[in-house]
């Protein structure tokens, strides 16, 4: 009998109880890049709005930072399909604990709930690369990154996506003050910008998958903000 | 007798198979927005694999409701089965009788949905889908921010995959009539681009892809979604031209 | 005596291939060729070829080169346009280009564009598509203009609008709209810019600049680098490092001359 990796679940049985042989990929990757930096008073997030698949644009614009009801900010990147449903997901529980609990959830507890509902499956995972912005509860910004499957971090910055490899030395470097003689500091909300900025400009000339929009949003105590910039579109 | 649920001889090498290739396809959908409203368009011919064309009246712009139209390449059962479950959400919707009419957004939100679910369980209708439409007073958040939008189009494929645009093409379509429908949309230009204008745009991506997919046909249908309502037209024949290859004389020395 | 391991005078080597087949068996991984992404366009108008290509090279996702030439040159009267392996491109253009040039030498006459097509599809039918180049080319000669496409495996189309490449079918789109027989100049390379634009826009493969190369009886023009679409933005602060950002962990000094403190002999003229 071949190996069925799903043994006890009803949609991968046929009447007879026979298992069923697949080919199918469910899976995709729509590119894109994301990325988020923590400050003092302030969490910024960022991506670009470019989804594809293959060597074609499917829009130029479809937004992956989304801002939940919680006042956090959720950027993914990955699959799209995947995204959408995780974010749905998201605000429903967020919602259900609101009626529980007569509050909304803290940045750092929507954090944990994101890596058990990643966990939850761990089998057939949610393709998606998520970094979770917000402010915690000593009003300080806070970045937590994912892998798909739920392992998760407290960070100052991250970038994840089709150019986190490009990204992610040049934050070292600008955020983490990584192989340089100073000592590291969080950044400003002006400093970020720019860096944010410079950053994707940089991506979207040597990343084919990341383009046309660039989206921050700034997440302080008193709300979030969005902004929005061009990026190339070849 | 015989018992179909026996355990005995069953055969375990050949389980049985999900959808896991498209049977009778059919190519390209496009849908590009305009001054007025939403257009959709696409061949009414259906083949079996890339070679034979099997069915050449197949129409494949549905209405549903009195607001919407959904376009559909891929596999013209599952196409089947999606219209005969769209019929069912809209008699159930008009059974309610609560004054509230389907809109472009709920289809497409129920469409999406219900493709997700299907590839969820690994078992994928086997379609990529156009949602195209306009309904009076309902707004959408479209486009470039959140510009308010009264026009809607949208894109679902089997694995849930879903984008809005200014333009959508499906299948062969997303590589020969994007451009085309991207120059005469982009920045703006939607707003200005007339009923007329709309409608020979989309002629002329039919007729690229007609000279240049295998799999397309010049028997053509388009969908017009206005503040007047849906109107689908009757199939009709493109006008081609192949006077070039008059000129054409072998392939080398 | 003769040497153990002799060179082959002139082409592949294909000593390693058995070699090679029982590494990749056992697992071993080949190294991968760089592929180029590309739209690169060919048209004929009513004096002659114009020839076009975008600028970008990639490396899976990574743009390699953001500005390179995909229009090679041939003969002073043709020039060929390649996409697929960029090495194959590059080396097949090269190769044919030293043959025309020699062959020019000995019949003291101007190369045909058939000479050069037949050429190519000759060498690329007998390597079966293992050298990836897939081409463009275009030419004038003493029997007017000629335009072919040359694909990998070596078939040939001789056709009075052609496309290549990854962005070929959003190229070829521009080509089936607007496309007419005896365009002027202007409009030639008006719609094969806009062909390769397509491409550049709406093909991840393809992007940067457009090149184009105009062919007539007489004269051949490189527009290198015709139009820019795609200026980068100025960047938003300047990321140069003060003096001694980098830490010193040692510093080690070593004379290498021996310099001696006194008075010069003078030198003995006399």
């Amino acid at each position: 009998m071949p190996y069925d990796p799903h043994p006890n679940h009803e949609g991968f049985l046929n009447s007879v109880g026979s298992p069923i042989q697949h080919r199918f990929n469910p899976h995709t990757d729509n590119g894109g890049t994301t990325l988020a930096i923590a400050g003092k008073d302030f969490c910024l997030v960022a991506g670009d709005t470019r989804q594809s698949e293959g060597y074609s644009i499917n829009t130029r614009y479809a937004p992956k930072v989304h801002e939940l009801s919680n006042g956090s900010v959720l950027a993914t990147s990955g699959m799209y399909a995947d995204s959408v449903n995780l974010v749905l997901n998201i605000e429903t529980r967020l919602e259900w604990y609101k009626h529980k609990h007569n509050k909304t959830m803290s940045a750092t507890a929507s954090a944990q709930m994101l890596m058990t509902v990643l966990y939850q499956k761990r089998f057939f995972p949610y393709y998606v690369f998520n970094i979770l912005g917000g402010v915690d509860e000593k009003g300080e910004g806070c970045v937590f990154s994912y892998d798909p499957v739920g392992c998760y971090r407290r960070e100052t910055y991250q970038a994840h996506g089709s150019s986190a490899a490009l990204i992610q030395p040049f934050l070292d470097n600008q955020c983490g003050a990584k192989h340089q003689n100073i000592k590291e500091e969080l950044l400003t909300l002006d400093q970020a910008m720019k860096i944010t900025k410079d950053a994707f400009a940089s991506a979207t000339e040597r990343d084919i998958y990341t383009g046309d929009y660039l989206e921050i949003f700034v997440i302080k105590k008193s709300g979030v903000t969005k902004h929005k910039f061009d990026l190339k579109k070849d | 007798m015989f018992d179909p649920f026996s355990e005995e001889g069953k055969d375990t090498r050949n389980p049985i198979r999900h959808t896991q290739q498209p049977v009778i396809v059919s190519s390209s959908v496009l849908g590009v927005v305009y001054k007025d409203g939403v257009m959709l368009a696409s061949d009414t011919l259906a083949s079996y694999g890339s070679g034979l064309s099997r069915f050449r009246d197949i129409e494949r712009l549905k209405p549903v409701g009195e607001y919407t139209v959904v376009g559909a390449s891929g596999d013209n059962s599952d196409f089947q089965y999606i219209t005969h479950t769209l019929e069912g959400v809209t008699t159930e919707e008009y059974d309610w009788d609560d004054g509230h009419k389907l809109g472009p957004k709920n289809v497409f939100e129920y469409l999406h949905r219900l493709m997700y679910g299907r590839r969820n369980k690994m078992n994928p209708l086997w379609n990529s889908l156009v949602v195209g439409g306009l309904k009076k007073g309902e707004k959408y958040v479209f486009l470039i921010g959140s510009i308010k939008f009264v026009r809607f189009l949208g894109y679902i494929d089997l694995k849930g995959t879903t984008y809005q645009s200014e333009a959508i093409a499906t299948g062969f379509g997303s590589y020969l009539a994007i451009p085309l429908l991207r120059k005469a949309t982009e920045n703006g230009r939607y707003k200005t681009l007339s009923e007329q204008d709309a409608k020979k745009l989309l002629e002329d991506c039919l007729r690229v892809l007609w000279y240049r997919d295998a799999t397309a046909n010049n028997k053509i249908q388009v969908a017009t979604i206005n503040e007047q309502g849906v109107s689908v037209s009757a199939p009709y024949k493109l006008d081609t031209e192949w006077g070039f290859a008059e000129h054409i004389r072998g392939y080398g020395a | 005596m003769a040497l153990k391991f002799e060179l082959p005078k002139s082409g592949f080597n294909f000593d390693n291939y058995n070699r090679n087949l029982i590494l990749e068996s056992k697992g071993l991984k080949s190294p991968k060729t760089i592929k180029t992404g590309t739209t690169i366009v060919g048209c004929v108008y009513k004096d002659g070829i114009v020839l076009g290509a975008d600028t970008r090279a990639t490396n899976g996702p990574i743009v390699a080169d953001k500005n390179c030439e995909k229009i090679h040159y041939l003969a002073p009267n043709m020039y060929c346009c390649g996409a697929g392996t960029a090495a194959d491109t590059e080396f097949t253009t090269n190769l044919i280009s030293s043959k025309l040039e020699l062959h020019r030498l000995a019949t003291n006459r101007q190369s045909r564009v058939v000479t050069a097509m037949t050429m190519l599809k000759q060498m690329l039918f007998r390597y079966q598509g293992n050298i990836g180049a897939a081409l463009v080319l275009g030419g004038y000669d003493v029997t007017g203009p000629h335009l072919y496409t040359i694909a990998p495996h070596g078939s040939t189309d001789k056709l009075p609008y052609v496309t290549m490449g990854s962005g070929s079918l959003a190229a070829m789109t521009i080509f089936e709209n607007g496309w007419k027989k005896d365009m002027s100049r202007e409009e030639a390379i008006e719609i094969v810019k806009d062909a390769i634009e397509s491409g550049i826009f709406n093909d991840l493969g393809s992007g940067s600049n457009v090149d184009v190369v105009v062919i007539t009886k007489d004269k051949t023009e490189v527009l290198r680098n015709y139009k820019r679409p795609n200026e980068r933005v100025k960047k938003e602060q300047s990321y140069k490092y003060p003096r001694g950002t980098t830490a010193v962990l040692k510093t080690s000094i070593r004379n290498f001359v021996d310099v001696t403190e006194g008075v010069a002999t003078p030198m003995d003229l006399s």
